[in-house]
């Protein structure tokens, strides 16, 4: 069935056909080429040869990938449910703010993120150092007598990774929290339903779309980060997104890192798939 | 209306503070005296005048500026299309396009970047300006529309429907019903758009040109050959200004009659 | 009927607009117009190092040949040959390490010098005019060079280090870092086995590998470019290191030191090219020169802390900078120095190895 386009204005029709004109272009095309990449081989120099081959992605199988693999898979989960349960309660106090409040709270939510992403990671790297604010803290109440180990670690790449892609839970979380009416929650209030009940029977299921859209948003990307672990890691672990770097820009071996690419893709789109078909549910794409 | 659950609020101001604790601490050390390390140094707005001195920050701040609202303005004149579109065609190929438009949003960043730039190489597009706002506009696009939907889903369609009874044309629907109704997904949209453009890295790295520096490029080469503390006042300036433009557009909403059916939280 | 108080679309038009008009200025707003608002000015694009660059001195070349200087910056040099090669780019002079400049030679992505133009490249130091990867200055003159040593923290470690074997120390535990560079680390774990570091023999890699997995526990870091704030917080006390930064470092702690192991290490220089692409060839020679001239080159390694590649400038230096061994290394250390160089093949050994290393 063709689309309705008949009952649409002409500037709405327009806006539709060259979003798709777009990104066939600009996305569809490049992506088949680097495709066609993941088939070649790696020039002496570093170039691309164009002698197809599938040993790029039968070295995806090597253990030495999948342990890497699993340990983003592993990051990626827990910051995309740390961002779900941090985010909620300050993503439903914008939500259900009185108008005059709300642009300002969402401003002061994003203000944060118009800072730079590379400096305001950096900035953990000075709240965690061992001279740094953590421990400042720390030694001076006399909690502890020798600074923490924080930084370069397990717990430091989890923190930046949380606080990096926490707006995007959070703004998709308002936008379909405010779109919940707070009649729905007066109801259960006057059908003698405790605030924890109300919580959990009304609003978290119909939030869903909110959860879903930020998951989406938090968990893709922070599957392939690389910026943050190399930051705030100590280069100690070595994530997907780090080798794929490496690839590309250490070792200059384009078809491999193009392979490794399309194999993350491949894997972060089925998980997708699956979670959104299984755990939540039908209303969705 | 019952107040909000105490520990919610908590909880979310807690988080409030947990997203400005890096930011204080970056104003903090802009004025201090030290070159490196945390230690305080004594008061100082000696990294001030470095950074406005530095006209290649001053640069890289405007082109990102430049690149950020351009993205997010294209991106959202497309994505309005797409997404009103495709809420209304349900149907196969409907969902085969939906595919299509978030696919960007799951593609790793670095993947993306270097498809881009031998796409660039390909159809001979110089690189410069341009080719960071179509790269930026590839993820800003998906991102319009994932928002815009996750709130079409939920309006009521009995509203454009008794518009159009009402002897309303389509494009009278659409600015008078349905672009209001959408107002707060439009400001999410836009926002979260051009932060994410502001602060984009990996594309930008494979796709800018001579002349075309990011503020993110430039930081991120500041801070591989040593962090200088001008990054901090640069930083300290953007938040003032940010709070600013929240004063003011607070400000704004004062004095807007509010006459519009939308104003009312249920609807 | 359209409402013509309609707010929602005064937002949405004024966004619009703001679009359009930044679209418009930005596309102006890339070409800086000229003072005198006549013809603009020949324009010479130069690609380097983010901390290169010089505002003053760039000034001083713009005033003297009435020509506009476009910098950029890169800050390593994957990131400089990704994106030359992808022939796009309009830079003419660039500024690549050795071996890079090797590389970018055999892929005939550098144009020949003309050394007539640059003059200066007769006041070069001895040891930089025969280096492996171009040893006629064909393509590329050196600008700045240095050393691979090691950074420490001299009162807690009260032993001058004299050995690459001191990262191996227990009682070090936990406040070690190496640089994040596979074939740095790699040459020093090789030159620690008494190996080339630009050994391209299997077993040698994997013996190397096999130490480098011994020593993980006690590293705190893989950084290339945070060693120096790490020894200045103390978080570090002894760091696989780069001179310069180390020596800026020395600023800020005086008990900061710097060691160059009896086994050597790696000789470096980031050398001056003219990319083959360039529609300025002869200015862009004319730049190096300049570069390479005595007070510009003063004042460069005064402020960068690193050693100029022309000898005059070494005895005009404050004795404070010519002394210290973070910045020239002595004479005799020389000898045991070797310069990296591409290892080809062998690329994908090291690379295998360096994942494996990260993955324990």
């Amino acid at each position: 069935m063709p689309p309705p386009t008949h009952s649409w204005p002409l500037p709405l029709k327009c806006s539709f056909w060259a979003a798709g004109v777009f990104l066939l272009l600009f996305f569809v095309l490049p992506l088949m080429m680097v495709f066609g990449v993941s088939l070649a081989s790696r020039g002496l120099y570093g170039g691309v040869e164009w002698i197809a081959t599938f040993d790029n992605y039968r070295r995806l199988a090597d253990p030495l990938i999948g342990v890497i693999f699993l340990r983003s898979l592993f990051f990626a989960s827990m910051t995309t449910i740390a961002c779900g349960v941090i985010g909620f309660p300050l993503a439903y106090m914008v939500a259900r703010a009185s108008h005059r409040w709300q642009l300002v709270l969402l401003m002061l939510v994003m203000i944060p993120f118009w800072t730079n992403f590379l400096v305001r990671t950096y900035a953990w790297i000075l709240i965690l150092r061992a001279d740094g604010l953590v421990n400042g803290v720390l030694l001076r109440l006399g909690i502890q007598s020798e600074p923490l180990s924080l930084l370069f670690t397990d717990f430091a790449v989890a923190i930046g990774l949380i606080y990096g892609y926490l707006p995007f839970m959070v703004l998709p979380l308002i936008v379909a929290i405010e779109r919940i009416s707070p009649q729905l929650e007066e109801a259960a209030y006057d059908l003698y339903a405790s605030m924890g009940a109300m919580f959990r029977h009304v609003v978290l299921p119909l939030s869903k779309p909110g959860f879903m859209a930020g998951g989406v948003l938090v968990f893709i990307p922070s599957l392939g980060a690389f910026i943050t672990p190399y930051l705030l890691g100590g280069g100690q672990k070595m994530m997907i997104g780090t080798l794929i770097q490496q690839e590309f820009l250490v070792s200059r071996d384009w078809p491999f890192g193009s392979a490794l690419s399309f194999g993350l893709m491949g894997s972060a789109l089925m998980l997708w798939f699956l979670v959104s078909r299984t755990a939540l549910g039908k209303d969705l794409p | 209306m019952r107040p909000m659950p105490r520990t919610l609020v908590l909880a979310g101001l807690m988080t409030m503070l947990f997203l400005y604790l890096p930011i204080i601490i970056l104003i903090g050390l802009s004025f201090n005296a030290s070159t490196m390390g945390v230690a305080w140094k004594g008061f100082s707005v000696h990294w001030y005048q470095k950074l406005l001195a530095d006209s290649s920050i001053v640069d890289a701040t405007v082109n990102s500026l430049v690149i950020g609202g351009t993205s997010t303005a294209c991106a959202l004149l497309l994505g309005l299309g797409a997404a009103i579109g495709l809420e209304k065609w349900r149907g196969r190929p409907s969902s085969w396009m939906n595919t299509l438009i978030v696919l960007p949003l799951v593609i790793p960043e670095i993947l993306m970047g270097v498809a881009l730039l031998m796409a660039f190489v390909l159809l001979q597009v110089p690189l410069g300006f341009g080719s960071i706002i179509i790269g930026h506009m590839v993820f800003n696009l998906p991102l319009t529309v994932v928002i815009l939907r996750a709130r079409l889903r939920k309006l009521d369609p009995a509203w454009e429907d008794a518009a159009r009874d009402l002897g309303a044309t389509s494009w009278n629907v659409l600015t008078g019903i349905t672009l209001p109704m959408l107002r707060p997904a439009i400001v999410g949209a836009a926002l979260l758009s051009f932060t994410v453009s502001l602060d984009d890295f990996v594309v930008t790295f494979f796709v800018a040109g001579p002349g075309s520096t990011t503020l993110p490029l430039k930081v991120f080469s500041m801070i591989k050959t040593g962090m200088t503390p001008e990054v901090n006042a640069l930083s300290a300036i953007m938040v003032v200004v940010s709070m600013v433009c929240v004063g003011l557009s607070w400000l704004f909403q004062q004095q807007t009659p509010s006459s519009l059916i939308n104003n009312d939280q249920s609807s | 009927m359209t409402n013509p108080h309609n707010p929602i679309m005064l937002p949405l038009w004024s966004l619009l607009l703001l679009g359009v008009g930044l679209l418009i200025g930005g596309c102006s707003d890339s070409s800086s117009s000229s003072p005198s608002g006549t013809a603009d000015p020949p324009r010479l694009h130069y690609y380097t190092w983010s901390d290169y660059v010089d505002p003053e001195i760039l000034a001083a070349f713009e005033a003297s040949r009435g020509v506009r200087v476009v910098v950029d910056t890169f800050s390593s040099n994957e990131e400089l040959l990704a994106k030359v090669q992808t022939g796009m780019i309009g830079y003419d002079v660039v500024v690549p390490s050795d071996f890079m400049a090797g590389i970018m030679g055999r892929l005939g992505l550098l144009a020949e010098l003309d050394l007539s133009r640059i003059p200066h490249v007769k006041d070069l130091e001895r040891h930089l005019t025969h280096l492996p990867f171009d040893s006629t200055q064909q393509f590329a003159i050196p600008y700045l060079w240095g050393t691979v040593g090691i950074g420490y923290n001299a009162v807690v470690v009260t032993e001058v280090p004299t050995s690459w074997d001191v990262l191996w120390d227990p009682q070090y535990s936990g406040r070690i870092s190496m640089l994040n560079d596979q074939r740095e680390v790699f040459g020093l774990a090789l030159k620690s086995l008494g190996h080339s570091l630009n050994s391209r023999d299997t077993q040698f890699i994997q013996q190397a590998k096999e130490r480098l997995i011994r020593q993980k526990p006690l590293v705190k870091a893989y950084t290339s470019e945070q060693f120096d704030q790490l020894l200045v917080s103390g978080d570090v006390v002894l760091a696989h290191a780069w001179g310069g930064p180390v020596a800026r470092a020395m600023r800020e702690d005086p008990s900061i030191r710097y060691a160059i192991p009896q086994e050597g290490g790696t000789i470096w220089t980031d050398c001056l090219a003219v990319l083959a692409s360039s529609k300025q060839k002869e200015l862009a020679m004319d730049f190096m020169n300049f570069l390479l001239s005595e007070p510009v080159a003063l004042q460069t390694s005064k402020r960068l802390l690193f050693a100029s590649a022309n000898r005059h400038v070494r005895n005009q230096l404050p004795p404070e900078i010519r002394n210290n061994i973070a910045v020239y290394p002595p004479d005799e250390v020389l000898p045991r120095m070797e310069w990296m160089e591409d290892v080809q093949e062998a690329t994908r050994d090291y690379d295998r190895a360096w994942t494996e290393l990260k993955v324990h």
